[in-house]
């Protein structure tokens, strides 16, 4: 996959400089940018800069560089620019698509020494953050006054906000409170020009084009966030939570269109298949009836009338819908207890099988249970184990393939496996990603999801931002060569990095 | 319907090579908006019709030229709507219309914009190419989102055919409470409410009476009512009416200013009558007033204003945009219009 990077890219190399002399001259141009900042150039401190949370994937940069303020990321740019070095921009390196891996040739740029809050406005509901600023550290900021910062990725105690502007990142509460974009008033991004794209200071829209929806989800091909405005919201005065099990697949698919077909949005609907169940009863033994086939886990939050008055609905609902049992938590403790069963079944499957590998595809919510069968037949045809873990209320699916990566060949199974079935959801009239973004992961996938007129818009697109093609080239999108030419090249395995971030 | 958008590739493709400019048109209900432009009227309004519906899904699929209120009828009968609560503007008025021109009505900050509900959109290009973006699914991040940008692109990057929404279920429960009460103290106030789990869904002052529109489960905008206090008012016309523009405010013979600042930002000094919607992010001004002052006090807020309508235009209708962000614009609009033949100069000139 490494050998589709740089296709558009002409590097410095191309006009005559030697590898080493690019290196040397892009080294002196960062080293001159004052006030100071931290360049990495020494192949020990490179190191743990030469993946991101992407599973299959290496690559050392030529050099790193840790700016901490938006004067020097427009330097680093500038530079980067004049001698035709890719920038690769990273945040906390918890994407799993890989769309922070380096670039060999080029300059990663490392966002986390960005990580003020620069201002709150606790009447307006907002925050104004630098990219390195924790996903979770903007509710910590603002949970005392009763507000909260909605997305919530899996990964939010360690992910970066500059990462889920990139990524337009999702999470277990989209359904209710939207994506990364929902919640967004305005971001900063500096263009492969140097210039600052301010998309705002927080009203509620800006003139002309809408930059700041087109920016988010661009995965740094686009711009570096160097700053985002986000919406807070009203923390829910109380949450309830269920859990009910289905002896089918498709008895949980229609409890989920019964709820809200009957008017009530929830703020989560998670449902889990056999897999998981078998080894929730294996690892927690929670005592969940032996035919079930599906868990939902339901919440609904809001003020504590409406809270209740959903609650009672969704349990009458559940039930009609064949659920065989139903559990609502009393307390914290037991809503914690419930969530167990989401949270942890992969954690003791993961100790079973140590490598695993998670698709994201979105499909419409009516085809789930025929999804899931095609998954448990391809499970089957290839000799591997998949879990699968649903963001029910938005048809958002993550089946985990699990495989030892010490077995030649099986992360190759796992990868075709996954992306067969991100072309089925393509089929479904559903897309290849529903919030861990492209990457170089899904690359392949988007040449089924988009015609060529099509990839040649977002080409298009990216170079009304980047010129040049020098802003985390090879990602995202696929180049039209690639798609028509597409054979041979695989990547090779490994465990998978950072096994603490939470892939679902 | 294969063949309009066949015939229409063909005809793009056609005024492409002579450079001769489309005007692109529903019903003409928002023709008051933007500049002028000139060129050939493209009339969408024979696209019309709903292509996919699964209230379940939340999802709705319909040709730009199908009539706002079929749509909003259509998703009613399912007890379902279109969240941003768009402006019509006119009884014809037309879904591809409201997406272009990109305006949300009262429930905008409690609910998000129309951008925020698009989930695809299919267009023709000014190349005559018929692309789709985006998707019919609620969770979508695969490729740069184009079908987003085209909410509020007035026409100028392509025709729009086909959209699709993220739909809501309608709130079973309606209320309105009013408030006597000074700007000041009706900005701060709403700003307090959202701030708290309480089912807001419109705000709106004038002339010391700020009025809040409730919406959700009958549970919840009871205890709201109880918990906020005021004055419980009969409204049922009085939101559609705003949305409208057909209250008295809107209906006088002068300019009218759309000014959009940060929601909890002081009253603005400005010498004309204010209609203060969105709790407080979205300012109204009638009156004749200097554009350069109406924008400069915008700016100094952190936020813009647009010449909405009537006025004198000299001065541009929307907000002059920095040269960074008009650079993008140029590139953009090169991009995906090469022969600049859509609604040319509607936005700015490029």
């Amino acid at each position: 996959m490494a050998a589709s990077m740089g296709d558009r890219l002409h590097p410095a190399s191309s006009i005559g400089l030697s590898a080493a002399n690019v290196r040397s001259r892009a080294l002196e141009s960062l080293r001159a940018i004052r006030p100071r900042m931290t360049v990495i150039a020494d192949e020990e401190g490179l190191k743990p800069f030469e993946t991101d949370a992407f599973i299959a994937h290496r690559e050392t940069p030529m050099l790193a560089v840790l700016p901490e303020s938006e004067d020097q990321v427009r330097a680093i740019v500038k530079a980067c620019r004049r001698l035709g070095i890719p920038v690769v921009t990273r945040g906390a390196g918890t994407g799993i698509s890989g769309g922070a891996i380096p670039h060999r040739d080029g300059v990663l740029l490392v966002l986390s020494k960005m990580n003020r809050i620069l201002d709150v406005d606790l009447p307006g509901r907002r925050a104004t953050v630098e990219p390195g600023v924790r996903n979770l550290q903007v509710t910590e900021a603002v949970a005392a006054d009763g507000l909260f910062y909605a997305p919530d990725p899996s990964s939010q105690s360690i992910c970066s906000i500059g990462g889920n502007v990139a990524e337009n990142a999702g999470g277990v509460h989209c359904l209710k409170y939207g994506l990364t974009i929902h919640n967004l008033l305005a971001v900063r991004a500096i263009d492969a020009d140097g210039d600052a794209i301010a998309t705002g200071e927080g009203a509620l829209d800006a003139p002309g084009y809408d930059l700041l929806a087109l920016l988010t989800g661009s995965e740094g091909n686009l711009g570096v966030i160097t700053q985002a405005t986000v919406r807070l919201v009203a923390t829910p005065e109380r949450t309830e939570t269920l859990l009910a099990a289905f002896s089918s697949v498709r008895e949980a698919a229609e409890a989920v269109g019964e709820t809200i077909g009957a008017g009530i949005v929830p703020a989560a609907m998670e449902m889990m298949d056999r897999v998981v169940i078998e080894a929730c009863e294996r690892c927690m033994g929670l005592g969940f009836p032996r035919d079930a086939e599906a868990l939902l886990l339901v919440e609904v939050d809001g003020g504590a009338e409406e809270a209740h008055e959903a609650l009672v609905k969704v349990s009458g609902i559940l039930e009609r819908s064949g659920a065989t049992e139903v559990r609502v938590a009393a307390d914290e403790a037991e809503r914690a207890r419930l969530w167990k069963s989401r949270k942890g079944a992969f954690t003791a499957l993961a100790s079973i099988l140590p490598d695993y590998y998670t698709i994201d595809g979105t499909i419409p919510r009516r085809c789930l249970p025929q999804v899931l069968e095609y998954v448990y037949e391809l499970a089957a045809q290839y000799g591997l184990v998949v879990g699968n873990v649903f963001h029910a209320g938005d048809g958002n699916i993550h089946p985990c393939i699990f495989y030892d990566a010490n077995k030649p060949g099986e992360l190759e199974r796992g990868e075709e496996l996954g992306g067969r079935i991100l072309e089925r959801c393509v089929e479904l009239g559903g897309t290849i990603t529903g919030e861990h973004g492209v990457g170089i992961e899904k690359l392949r996938q988007m040449c089924v999801q988009f015609r060529a007129p099509e990839i040649a818009a977002f080409h298009d697109v990216k170079r009304a931002f980047d010129p040049d093609g020098i802003l985390n080239p090879g990602k995202a999108v696929p180049s039209l060569k690639r798609c028509a030419e597409w054979g041979g090249t695989h990547v090779h395995g490994g465990h998978v990095p950072r096994p603490e971030i939470p892939r679902f | 319907m294969t063949d309009f958008i066949d015939d229409l590739c063909e005809r793009v493709r056609d005024h492409s090579a002579r450079k001769a400019a489309l005007r692109i048109r529903g019903s003409g209900s928002k023709d008051f908006y933007g500049e002028a432009s000139e060129g050939e009227t493209l009339d969408m309004s024979a696209y019309a019709g709903i292509v996919a519906y699964e209230p379940k899904e939340l999802v709705l699929t319909v040709r730009a030229g199908t009539r706002l209120a079929e749509v909003e009828s259509e998703l009613a009968s399912q007890r379902q709507m279109l969240p941003f609560e768009p402006p019509h503007f006119g009884e014809d008025a037309t879904i591809g219309g409201a997406v272009a021109a990109g305006l949300s009505g009262p429930r905008r900050p409690y609910a998000g914009a129309v951008r925020d509900f698009v989930l695809g959109t299919r267009i023709v290009n000014g190349k005559g190419e018929d692309l789709s973006f985006g998707g019919r699914v609620i969770k979508n991040v695969a490729g740069y989102d184009i079908s987003r940008l085209m909410a509020g692109s007035l026409g100028t990057l392509g025709v729009i055919t086909e959209i699709s929404f993220k739909v809501l279920p309608r709130p079973s429960a309606e209320a309105t409470l009013a408030f006597e009460m000074d700007e000041q103290n009706a900005t701060l106030q709403a700003n307090r409410w959202a701030g708290l789990p309480l089912p807001l869904s419109a705000t709106a002052w004038e002339s010391g009476r700020l009025r809040v529109r409730l919406s959700g489960a009958e549970s919840a905008v009871a205890a709201a009512k109880s918990k906020m206090g005021g004055e419980a008012v009969d409204a049922s016309d009085y939101w559609e009416s705003l949305r409208e523009q057909r209250t008295p405010f809107f209906t006088r013979e002068r300019a009218l200013w759309r000014i959009s600042v940060p929601q909890s930002f002081e009253p603005l000094t400005l010498a004309f009558p204010q209609l203060v919607e969105w709790g407080g992010g979205l300012r109204w001004m009638s009156g004749d007033a200097d554009p350069l002052s109406v924008r400069s006090a915008a700016e100094r807020a952190g936020g813009h204003a647009t010449l909405f309508r009537g006025g004198d235009r000299s001065a541009g209708v929307f907000h002059p945009l920095k040269a960074p962000i008009m650079k993008i614009h140029k590139r953009l609009k090169d991009a995906f219009d090469p022969a600049g033949i859509f609604n040319p100069d509607r936005m700015y000139t490029f």
